[in-house]
């Protein structure tokens, strides 16, 4: 379609309609993350994420960290992973997961470096970073995605598969891994 | 006249209440996203309002939470002199908190100690005011605070001389430095007067009132007024893209004050602004 027509009929349809225009010229990435895919990648770019992450937010960091610092084998494999900072609401029966937006990733920043060194290439969450992150998130090439705020009923929708694979004592903190199908996100830092 | 109340229907409304307000977005709050749909001349922008109002649409339908983060249950009491509760008021409350939560579906975000950090897993206890009012009713009015945005709320005392220029040059940099963390467009409560804690109180009453209205006070609406003017020059945007609208809102509420002070605070709330009232 011709992106003029689109505009316009974007600016026309009723929602969801318009919605699905707008999704349909989202670039769809594959996870796991790659330092290649990365690359391709432009800051304010929107994106729709299919693959596994790893939740955590910030409980789990400090008991990862607390963890690596003590010379400690950690209960996940952090290597080419993406963590997604979020805390579920309990899934209804029949449903994957609970609502399940972003939390404020820069709770998450006095970890963040040494999480990257061990191998962190991605994060999803919400609301700016420190200096000092942005440039550990750079200098690692890996990749920070913002997602929509308070929209946890519309993407736990995006969620088809969650189970908790580590720190079950932390309840909605522990961390699970999640099988997500076009997840939006736009690319923050890179 | 002495009306005699069980406190089993004041658990009842708390527990119905709390259910209502996490997965039913306030009408006033959804119409105001609408609106700045319209506003919003980036695509990003729409976008975003467009999943947030959708988001709203499917947490009432499957009877979801708006936001994964349900918050800390607040609730806010004024009981008539003339009305007698049966049974203890205080518990029911923090029944009714516990029994929404659990029938809810809803996230236990409160711990234990703010240093040992236990989960209560109950997402008890409640924060409760009360107040005492004339008559023989008893209005409770509920918010689940998330802590995106109470996270970056603020007081500031000011000097009595101090002009108003200041205060919103604080309120706006508050909003500023928050950037995209309180999920805007936010609704911003303002507490103006009285002590320390007053004002804050007061900023997280605030946002009781319907969007869209504005302070009967013509000096105070001015205020309100003009605050939501510059909030929004910051572009900040939905979800922090860059847009038109970086607040629904300004609501201030006042309060006598001191001769010697002029408390300010800011109570940003997120725009999955969850509350609910009703009136026994």
């Amino acid at each position: 379609m011709l992106p003029a027509l689109r505009k316009q009929l974007y600016n026309i349809l009723p929602f969801p309609f318009a919605e699905r225009e707008k999704v349909s010229v989202m670039k769809k990435i594959i996870l796991p993350l790659t330092k290649n895919i990365i690359k391709t990648l432009k800051q304010g770019e929107m994106v729709l994420l299919s693959g596994t992450v790893l939740t955590a937010r910030d409980a789990a960091h400090k008991r990862l960290a607390d963890t690596l610092k003590s010379g400690k084998k950690i209960p996940v494999l952090l290597k080419g992973e993406t963590i997604y900072y979020t805390g579920p609401t309990p899934a209804r029966i029949g449903r994957v997961i609970g609502s399940c937006g972003p939390t404020t990733s820069s709770r998450m920043d006095p970890f963040t470096l040494l999480l990257l060194k061990y191998g962190l290439i991605g994060m999803v969450g919400k609301g700016e970073r420190s200096e000092e992150v942005n440039l550990a998130i750079k200098k690692h090439g890996a990749v920070y995605f913002v997602t929509i705020g308070g929209a946890g009923a519309y993407l736990s929708e995006k969620v088809k598969s969650a189970e908790v694979i580590a720190y079950k004592d932390l309840g909605p903190e522990a961390i699970y891994r999640l099988t997500v199908e076009n997840f939006p996100a736009i690319v923050g830092v890179l | 006249m002495t009306r005699i109340v069980d406190s089993k229907l004041i658990q009842d409304a708390v527990k119905d209440l709390f259910i209502k307000a996490n997965t039913s977005l306030r009408p006033d709050i959804l119409s105001g996203l609408k609106l700045a749909r319209k506003k919003e001349t980036s695509e990003k922008a729409r976008y975003c309002l467009s999943v947030i109002i959708k988001n709203a649409s499917i947490a009432k339908k499957k009877m979801l939470a708006i936001c994964q983060d349900t918050g800390m249950a607040v609730v806010y009491l004024k009981v008539g002199q003339s009305l007698v509760v049966k049974g203890n008021l205080k518990n029911s409350v923090a029944k009714g908190v516990a029994l929404a939560y659990k029938e809810g579906y809803f996230r236990s975000s409160v711990v234990n100690d703010p240093l040992i950090r236990k989960n209560t897993n109950t997402n008890l206890p409640p924060i409760i005011y009360t107040d005492i009012v004339s008559g023989n009713k008893i209005n409770i009015k509920v918010v689940a605070k998330g802590f995106g945005c109470e996270n970056v709320s603020k007081i500031r005392m000011f000097k009595p001389t101090d002009p108003v220029s200041s205060i919103e040059e604080f309120i706006v940099d508050t909003v500023k430095e928050a950037g995209s963390r309180p999920c805007p467009p936010v609704y911003i409560g303002i507490g103006m007067g009285g002590t320390l804690d007053k004002a804050v109180s007061l900023s997280k009453e605030a946002i009781f009132r319907p969007l869209g209205r504005s302070n009967e006070y013509k000096h105070i609406a001015q205020l309100e007024k003009s605050v939501l003017k510059k909030v929004n020059n910051l572009k900040i945007g939905p979800a922090g893209v860059r847009g038109n609208t970086t607040a629904l809102g300004v609501s201030v509420l006042t309060y006598p004050t001191h001769i010697a002070g002029l408390p300010v605070a800011v109570n940003i709330s997120c725009h999955a602004t969850r509350s609910a009232e009703a009136t026994i």
